[in-house]
C-alpha cells in the first residue's frame, strides 16, 4: 500500500492504529477492511472500535498486560488480509427539502458565493458522497466529496440551535444534523429521515464506507415522508 | 421505588456505560467516578454493572416507597435519613416513608447512591446511563419515581471494605503521553507536565476545561478518535479534558491521556481546584 501503520498504546485498555493523516478513499477502505477483519475474528476482549479517516481505536474490556504482544497479533492479522474486499457498501438516496422554510442560510450563501439557489441545489445533490465515519454527534456522517465550488467557511458565530435534519455546508464539508444541536454550518435544507434512532440496534442504518446521494423534494413530499416514517411505512431507497 | 422530592443540582442514573456503539458516534457515558460507584455497589453485593444515582454538587431528596438497602459513597454531602445524620461507605436499611436527604458538600464533587440490585431506568443500547440525545430522561426530576430491583442480592456483601477518602482530596492526575504529545517542543512538554492547573468553571460530564491557557502553535489534526480522559489542546491554548459523555472523535491535538483512575479523581474536582500532573512512562 506504500505506507506504514503506527501501532501505539492510547490508554490502559486501548490501542490506536494510525495510517498517514490523509483523506483518501482507498485508505478508508484499508482502515475499514482492517476493522471488519477484527470484528470478524470477534476478539472477545475488544468491546468497541472507533474508526476515522486514518485511525482505528480499539477498546478492550480490561487492562492490556502486554501491548507488544497485542501489537504483534494485530500486525499479523493486518498482513494476512487478502486482497479481496470484505467491505460491502450501499448507496442510500436521502431526500432533502431545499425550500426556503428549511433553508435559512441559502439566500445568504447564494449571494456570498454568487451562485443561484438552483445551481447550489443541483451541485449539492448530484454528487455521490462517501461516508468516512460517524462522529461529533450520534449519527453525524462525515461525508467526503463536496464539490469545491460549494466550499464555504463556517459562520463566525455558531447558531445555538440548529434543527434536527438540517442539511448544511461548512468549510469543505456537508452534513446532516441528526439531532437539535449548536452548529456553525450554513443550513441549505432539511431531510425528513431519522438518521439516528437509539431505540434500534444498530442505531444508524448508514455506516462508515457507505455512500449517500441527496435528492431534492418539495415540502408536500417532505411531510408525506415524515408521516410515512411515523407510521413505519417508509423504506429508504438504495441505488 | 424512591420518589424524587428534590433533584439536586445535576443528578443522573449511570452504570458502566454504553459499549459497542461508538462507531455510530454514541458517547460511552457511565459513572464519572468509577472508583466511588463501584465501592457503593460492592458494599451491597451488587454487580459492578448495577446502575447508581450520581449527584453533582448538591444532593437530591428522596422518599423511599419500598424497603431496601442503600449505600452512599464518593463526595461527602452530609447525608441524613429522616433528618438524622447517617454514615457513608456502609450499607443502610431503609423502609417506606423514610426520607433520604443531603446537606452541604464538604469534600469531593459527586456522590453516589447505590441501591440493592441497582436502579432500573430505561435501557437504551445496552445501558441505563442517562445521556442527551440517547435516553428520554437526561437527568432525574422532582416527582420522578426511581424504580429499583427488588430481587435479592447477587453476590455476598463486602461489609469490611474500606473506602480511601484521601482519594477525594488527591490533586495529582496520572497521565500518559497523548498521540500528539511529541508535536510540542521539549520546553512546552516540560511546562505542560510541571506547571500545574486549575479547574475552570466550564466543567461537566462532557469535559473539564483547565486554567491557565497553555501557549502553543499546534495546528488542528485530521479528525481522529478520542476517549474519556483525552486532553485536547486548542490553538487558543485551552486544555480540555474529555470526560464520560464526550464525543467519540475530535480535531484538536491530543496531548495527554488520563489514566482510568485519574478520570475518577478529576470527576471529584470542582471549579477553582488545583491540579498537578504526573507523567507515567
Amino acid at each position: 500500500m506504500g505506507y506504514k501503520l503506527r501501532f501505539s498504546q492510547y490508554n490502559e485498555r486501548s490501542i490506536l492504529v494510525e495510517w498517514p493523516a490523509n483523506i483518501d478513499e482507498n485508505m478508508l477502505h484499508d482502515v475499514l477492511n482492517f476493522k471488519s477483519i477484527i470484528e470478524l475474528k470477534s476478539f472477545k476482549q475488544i468491546v468497541d472500535i472507533i474508526s476515522t479517516y486514518a485511525s482505528l481505536l480499539m477498546i478492550y474490556n480490561s487492562t492490556i498486560d502486554n501491548f507488544n504482544d497485542e501489537f504483534s497479533t494485530l500486525k499479523v492479522l493486518y498482513k494476512s488480509q487478502d486482497s479481496k474486499k470484505l467491505l460491502k457498501s450501499k448507496t442510500f438516496r436521502i431526500p432533502v427539502c431545499y425550500e426556503d422554510e428549511f433553508a435559512m442560510d441559502l439566500d445568504n450563501y447564494s449571494e456570498a458565493k454568487n451562485l443561484s439557489k438552483a445551481a447550489i441545489i443541483k451541485l449539492h445533490s448530484e454528487t455521490v458522497y462517501t461516508v468516512f465515519f460517524i462522529g461529533f454527534l450520534p449519527g453525524f456522517l462525515y461525508l467526503g466529496g463536496l464539490n469545491p465550488i460549494l466550499h464555504f467557511d463556517r459562520k463566525e458565530t455558531p447558531n445555538l440551535n440548529v434543527k434536527k435534519g438540517s442539511v448544511a455546508i461548512g468549510g469543505k464539508q456537508t452534513g446532516i444534523y441528526p439531532q437539535d444541536s449548536p452548529g456553525g454550518w450554513h443550513i441549505i435544507g432539511n431531510s425528513p429521515l431519522e438518521l439516528f434512532n437509539p431505540k434500534q440496534n444498530p442505531p444508524c442504518f448508514i455506516k462508515a464506507g457507505d455512500k449517500v446521494k441527496f435528492y431534492p423534494i418539495a415540502k408536500s413530499e417532505y411531510l408525506r415522508i415524515q408521516d410515512d416514517i411515523k407510521s413505519s411505512n417508509f423504506n429508504i431507497e438504495t441505488l | 421505588m424512591m420518589k424524587v422530592l428534590k433533584a439536586g443540582f445535576y443528578s443522573t442514573i449511570q452504570d458502566q456505560g454504553r459499549l459497542g456503539h461508538r462507531s455510530y458516534g454514541v458517547p460511552v457515558s457511565g459513572v464519572m467516578d468509577a472508583y466511588s460507584s463501584e465501592f457503593a455497589n460492592k458494599l451491597l453485593g451488587n454487580k459492578i454493572e448495577a446502575a447508581v444515582l450520581e449527584m453533582t454538587m448538591t444532593g437530591a431528596e428522596l422518599q423511599c416507597l419500598k424497603p431496601t438497602t442503600i449505600a452512599i459513597s464518593g463526595a461527602h454531602m452530609n447525608p441524613k435519613l429522616n433528618g438524622k445524620v447517617i454514615e457513608m461507605f456502609r450499607s443502610i436499611s431503609v423502609k417506606p416513608d423514610d426520607i433520604l436527604s443531603f446537606g452541604k458538600l464538604s469534600n469531593g464533587f459527586r456522590t453516589y447512591v447505590a441501591v440493592k440490585g441497582g436502579f432500573l431506568s430505561e435501557t437504551v443500547l445496552g445501558s441505563r446511563s442517562m445521556a442527551k440525545g440517547i435516553t428520554e430522561a437526561v437527568r432525574i426530576q422532582r416527582e420522578d419515581v426511581l424504580e429499583f430491583n427488588l430481587t435479592g442480592l447477587l453476590n455476598p456483601k463486602h461489609a469490611k471494605l474500606k473506602f480511601n477518602t484521601s482519594y477525594l482530596d488527591d490533586d495529582v492526575l496520572a497521565v500518559t503521553k497523548g498521540p500528539e504529545f511529541d508535536a510540542l517542543t521539549k520546553a512546552q512538554q516540560a511546562l505542560l507536565i510541571n506547571q500545574g492547573f486549575q479547574v475552570s468553571k466550564f466543567n461537566n460530564r462532557m469535559a473539564y476545561q483547565l486554567l491557565p491557557l497553555f501557549n502553543n502553535n499546534l495546528k488542528p489534526i485530521l479528525t481522529a478518535p478520542v476517549l474519556p480522559g483525552t486532553v485536547q489542546l486548542t490553538p487558543s491554548g485551552q486544555l480540555i479534558v474529555l470526560m464520560r459523555d464526550c464525543q467519540t472523535t475530535g480535531g484538536y491535538p491530543r496531548v495527554l491521556q488520563l489514566t482510568e483512575k485519574s478520570i475518577s479523581c478529576l470527576s471529584q474536582k470542582n471549579t477553582g481546584n488545583h491540579l498537578k500532573i504526573s507523567l507515567k512512562d
